[in-house]
């Protein structure tokens, strides 16, 4: 059940980049919201002085690597659940009886959604140009793509999970409203995370995301709250261990009417 | 060759035995078929059979393979369509097949021979660039046939095929099903609710009633068990056990307010049930007089037909999923 088929996991992205191409129009509009956060909130607090956000940084910068953030969770975490479509749609039997092994439809699943999602939040960085956005260094930009991946391959992989353990489409409201929005508030991808309530930070600090928005913060806008080592690290862990637990779970998991 | 080999297979869910030590095998080539009411355990046997459960007792092979043990082996050697459409509506037709040809690991040049050819068999090659949600019910069922039939499978699986199509498509399909049999010599095994459907498609056919296989032989086999004609009468009162006990009544069964015997020569003998009928003062309603079909069958072993058997069905409170 180990062994991969590099045949089937190209043609599980190749089905996710068509049915993508297909639905432009639902991919060019969740562009919207991150869109409108950062004209909105960019334009509107631009002249705040936000207690914690590093000097000489102004509000738009330090929100920029927070929205791409958001994008990157909104739309893998979204990716991931998509098995939860195929279940209501069937398709997944069909997935499911074919001589495949479960871990290459993971990794199929991981290829498609991360493609998306690293797309997306790419064109999100391309409209924030004529902002004035620019990113310090080819480096940065570099860690920024190893951090953006991370994010990506965590959030599919916890898609993923609750996905093999959930029925039907509801799922994804339940996601979104209890698990999706509070690891987006408490990531400080809008404001610092050191302005939250005591009773809180210590949520901040078992989010992932927190780490991978301060990890672009530092490979993007070169302001990071946190030593990029240390994010790295965590995020790279946390990453490791979704990626291990959802492919279990989706191993053992049944495949819908 | 028995290509398919079932020993005393069960599936317990919590408080329901969905299939109950079913034992038989198929032999290679033959289109074998399991009738029975929804509910009766048929798609939790063939789930299976096809690996996408796991038997809580027993033993099953298929193509020598067994199901709990050669998971992978066993779905390489098979084909299925299941009850439900397993279709992506957002792909064209040709693109389903390919997307399946490709998880079995077809090279370019097997996969495009392959769906040209399984398209051909199910007469799909004009349609089948078009998006799968702008087919019919029945272009989309004749798609999963085909796709079913990509990998060349020694043995398909078809859950109920004809569930909820029209006669004109439910014929045709049968006549593809005849086709892939007769001329490709695959093993078929099927299962239907219809009883029209198992007497003019399968060689053997099992009846199948609250998990087990009650009877298991050709139609005309089964049918003979019967007798010669069967007559149905609806009694409003009076005590009727007096219509069955006549010499010339060969069975007979009581269900659900109705009398059902089996006698030679039937409308011969229906002026003479009328005349036993008055003298008793037994009072029908209606007479029905038929050739014997698989329904007389299920009912000889189970005591119900199988619309019956539905109507308890629809009828439970709880209706737990079998698959």
């Amino acid at each position: 059940m180990r062994t991969v088929s590099l045949q089937a996991v190209h043609m599980l992205w190749l089905r996710e980049m068509k049915r993508t191409w297909r639905a432009k129009s639902r991919i060019i509009g969740s562009l919207m919201m991150p869109l409108f956060f950062l004209l909105f909130l960019g334009s509107g607090f631009r002249r705040a002085a936000l207690p914690g956000v590093p000097a000489g940084v102004d509000y738009l910068s330090f929100l920029i690597p927070g929205v791409v953030g958001m994008t990157l969770l909104f739309s893998s975490t979204f990716g991931g659940l998509q098995v939860l479509w195929d279940k209501e749609f069937g398709f997944l039997k069909e997935i499911m009886v074919t001589p495949v092994s479960r871990f290459s439809i993971v990794l199929g699943r991981l290829a498609g959604a991360s493609t998306i999602a690293i797309g997306q939040s790419l064109a999100i960085l391309l409209s924030t140009l004529p902002l004035g956005f620019r990113v310090t260094s080819i480096w940065g930009a570099l860690l920024g793509g190893v951090f953006m991946l991370l994010i990506a391959f965590t959030f599919i992989g916890m898609g993923l999970a609750f996905a093999s353990r959930m029925k039907d489409m509801h799922g994804f409201q339940i996601v979104f409203n209890f698990v999706v929005f509070p690891v987006f508030f408490l990531s400080g991808a809008l404001f610092p995370i050191k302005n939250l309530p005591s009773l809180l930070r210590p949520l901040a600090y078992v989010d992932p995301l927190t780490y991978g928005v301060d990890g672009l913060r530092g490979a993007l806008v070169g302001a990071p709250a946190m030593p990029l080592g240390l994010d790295l690290a965590i995020l790279g862990a946390f990453c490791a261990g979704v990626l291990l637990l959802s492919s279990l779970l989706f191993e053992t998991s049944d495949v819908g009417h | 060759m028995h290509v398919i080999r079932v020993h005393q297979l069960t599936k317990r869910f919590k408080a329901l035995t969905a299939v109950d030590g079913v034992s038989f095998e198929v032999e290679q080539g033959e289109l074998f078929g399991l009738l029975g009411p929804n509910g009766a355990g048929k798609t939790t046997l063939l789930r299976m059979l096809t690996t996408l459960l796991q038997p809580s007792s027993g033993s099953a092979f298929v193509a020598g393979y067994d199901v709990t043990k050669a998971r992978n082996q066993v779905r390489a050697c098979i084909g299925i369509v299941f009850q439900e459409p397993a279709l992506d509506r957002q792909l064209t037709g040709r693109e389903n097949l390919d997307f399946h040809a490709r998880m079995y690991g077809l090279n370019a040049c097997e996969r495009r021979a392959r769906i040209t050819e399984v398209l051909a068999l199910v007469e799909l090659t004009d349609r089948a660039d078009e998006l799968v949600e702008h087919y019919s019910g029945g272009m989309q069922r004749r798609l999963e046939i085909a796709r079913g039939l990509i990998n060349c499978p020694q043995v398909l699986f078809l859950d109920e095929p004809t569930l909820g199509l029209d006669t004109q498509t439910r014929r045709r399909i049968w006549d593809y099903i005849r086709a892939m049999n007769r001329e490709h010599g695959t093993t078929i095994v099927l299962t239907t609710h219809y009883k029209e459907e198992a007497d003019a498609l399968c060689d053997r056919v099992g009846i199948m009633d609250r998990g087990k296989i009650v009877a298991l032989d050709t139609p005309k086999r089964l049918k003979e068990l019967i007798g010669a004609d069967v007559v149905t009468l609806e009694v409003e009162s009076g005590d009727y056990q007096v219509l069955a006990r006549q010499p010339w009544v060969h069975s007979a069964i009581s269900h659900d307010g109705r009398l059902t015997l089996s006698v030679d020569s039937g409308e011969r003998k229906i002026p003479l049930l009328m005349e036993v009928a008055h003298q008793h003062g037994i009072k029908v309603n209606s007479v029905e007089l038929h050739k014997p079909s698989l329904e007389d069958v299920f009912l000889r072993f189970t005591g119900a037909t199988i619309r019956e058997r539905h109507a308890e069905e629809n009828a439970r409170p709880w209706r737990p999923r079998r698959h």
